[in-house]
């Protein structure tokens, strides 16, 4: 058995208390807004809420459900997710195997490579940036919240340098076999990267699904707000305004803050559902990227 | 045999082909619509025929009360931000690192990330709520405590250390997570001829383990000199009012206001391309730095 000094025990003890505060911090907040949108709105206007639902109800759900802002703007997101994803990861394919060659082999891919690396180096800022969407007329189509964004540059170096550490010999024996780069990236670039794409994939979804001052200020009716960008509104909004008569009325059994609770809760529960998947492929597909020999 | 090569290459020019006219369209012409900062720019009339003024828009920052104070905030949350932001996930590591018990410490690991993926919509909203000086449960528990209510996101005083500690938490978990990496590659060798030279815990942690961390935190810490102009506008839009410009209007939200809400083009651009200028300088720099210091490279 070994000796531990009355110090290092003393250590250790606060080292154990202070990282499970750190790590419970990291939670709380999420179950105190899940305990709230199932809690009553007098118990919730009363501060009675705390980690449990006190008096607990279903109503903040079954009101924001058939609010049909909610829904649409649900909809909304979904669309954006699905075709952002889409064509973040077909471009980043395309452009990361191009990249991934050797000047030797690929003169001009240096000169790409630093066109693609300047734009993240350097940008016209926020308005004109506006402006040119407006020039090219996507504003308040969903193509607005997609193309704008749709080049992942820190994404496509990820898959580069994954797409470089395959080892040549495959490339090279597939093109003595008579492939092209097409057949080559198909059939052996792509299927060997699973690990790399997983990551990517999974950071677009994340990303595309938190993006919300886009949908802000290229979106002009309420109507086409995808869901960060309604949830946005409404947490600033009511806030800062005072109800009308009628939205007093819609909440007199579920108040704001209950209604808002739940809201928030569904807003985050993409995330919280990806997230043990963003841990298997993320660290190991970050901490790869980031330690580089 | 050069016009074959070009024949075989061509397939990746047209794999490269798409990402590029979108880069070209959404990132490069903006680049040009920086001239916006030297027009009376109105959408109407389009990039080229607005009035040029030259440096006017310019001279009216310098003459606007607010603009000092806005460079000072944004200097400030943004530096504070980085230096916490820096030295919180080491600290955190260190201690992880101690931890022996396997199972906590992936446990610890699992949960601290998670603000990270969150946005600041989401955790806003959350802040909004529990931060409250009359309904939020922090409020409440330091009323337990016998404390006067503390307006976090409503008084100058408080306002950007709010915005720098709930930055710090939403971000710590992910570097937490490199350095720990970092801090798994030390060799164990060196440990055991620390151990051999008489080193306790604390020694190993003082003569090893930093040490050997050091050139990672070197990097890292080049590498978000960039930020220096980079407040966080995401976090402080959806948190701060008016009651608290004084103290957390930052450049960004000063663009957008000025830009976006008040239709002054120019003037908004003007404070965009100041903040871009020195920001493509800043990160140069620090690349330039990172590469001759530790060989890194983007690409």
């Amino acid at each position: 058995m070994q000796h531990i000094a009355p110090s290092r025990k003393a250590f250790l003890v606060a080292n154990y208390a202070f990282l499970c505060l750190l790590a419970v911090s990291c939670v709380l907040p999420l179950v105190y807004v899940l305990a709230m949108s199932f809690s009553s709105s007098s118990a919730a206007a009363g501060g009675l809420v705390t980690l449990w639902p006190v008096g607990f109800t279903t109503k903040s759900y079954e009101y924001i459900l058939e609010k049909p802002a909610f829904s649409q703007a649900f909809l909304v997101t979904l669309e954006r997710v699905a075709l952002g994803t889409a064509v973040n990861m077909f471009l980043s394919i395309l452009t990361a195997y191009p990249l991934s060659k050797e000047s030797t082999q690929f003169k001009p891919r240096t000169f790409y490579a630093w066109v693609f690396v300047f734009t993240i180096l350097f940008s016209g800022g926020l308005i004109p940036w506006y402006v040119t969407i407006q020039w090219t007329g996507i504003n308040d189509t969903i193509w607005a919240l997609i193309l704008p964004g749709a080049v992942p540059v820190f994404n496509i170096i990820l898959l580069l340098n994954f797409f470089r550490k395959l080892p040549r010999e495959l490339e090279e024996s597939a093109f003595i076999d008579g492939a092209g780069h097409w057949t080559t990236l198909i059939r052996i670039f792509v299927p060997l990267s699973m690990p790399a794409m997983a990551t990517i994939m999974l950071l677009t979804i994340v990303t595309h699904w938190n993006s919300w001052f886009d949908g802000l200020i290229l979106m002009n009716k309420p109507e086409h707000y995808p869901l960060s960008t309604y949830l946005q509104t409404i947490m600033t909004q009511m806030n800062l305004t005072t109800l009308t008569a009628e939205q007093m009325e819609d909440l007199a059994n579920v108040s704001d803050r209950t209604a808002k609770a739940a809201q928030l809760f569904l807003g985050a529960l993409p995330i919280l559902l990806v997230y043990p998947f963003l841990q298997r492929f993320f660290v190991t597909g970050i901490v790869m990227g980031s330690v580089k020999e | 045999m050069a016009f074959l090569k070009t024949w075989r290459n061509l397939p990746l020019h047209i794999m490269i082909f798409p990402a590029l006219a979108l880069v070209l369209v959404y990132s490069y012409v903006p680049m040009v619509g920086i001239v916006i900062g030297f027009q009376s720019f109105l959408p109407g009339k389009g990039l080229f025929g607005s009035e040029w003024i030259g440096l006017e828009n310019f001279r009216y920052l310098l003459d606007m009360p607010d603009t000092l104070q806005v460079l000072r905030n944004t200097l400030l949350i943004a530096s504070l931000k980085i230096v916490v932001g820096e030295f919180f996930p080491i600290f955190v590591a260190l201690l992880l690192n101690e931890v022996r018990k396997l199972w906590f410490k992936r446990g610890v690991q699992t949960l601290i990330y998670l603000p990270y993926f969150m946005s600041w919509v989401i955790l806003g909203g959350i802040l909004i709520d529990i931060l409250s000086p009359s309904q939020g449960i922090v409020n409440q528990m330091l009323g337990w405590i016998g404390f006067e209510p503390v307006y976090f996101l409503g008084s100058n005083d408080w306002f950007p250390y709010t915005m720098v500690m709930s930055h710090v938490w939403k971000e710590f978990g992910f570097n937490t997570i490199v350095y720990l990496a970092i801090l798994t590659s030390i060799s164990p060798s060196l440990y055991e001829a620390a151990v051999i030279d008489g080193a306790g815990r604390w020694k190993q942690t003082l003569h090893v383990t930093l040490p050997g961390m050091v050139p990672i935190i070197l990097l890292m810490t080049t590498l978000s000199l960039g930020n220096v102009l980079n407040a966080g506008f995401d976090q402080i839009f959806i948190l701060y009012s008016p009651s608290v410009y004084d103290s957390g209007d930052i450049i960004d939200t000063l663009v957008f206001r000025t830009g976006l809400q008040n239709a002054q083009y120019g003037v908004a651009t003007a404070v965009g391309l100041f903040k871009s200028v020195v920001s493509f300088l800043l990160i140069s720099v620090s690349y330039i730095v990172s590469y001759r210091m530790a060989n890194y490279r983007i690409f």
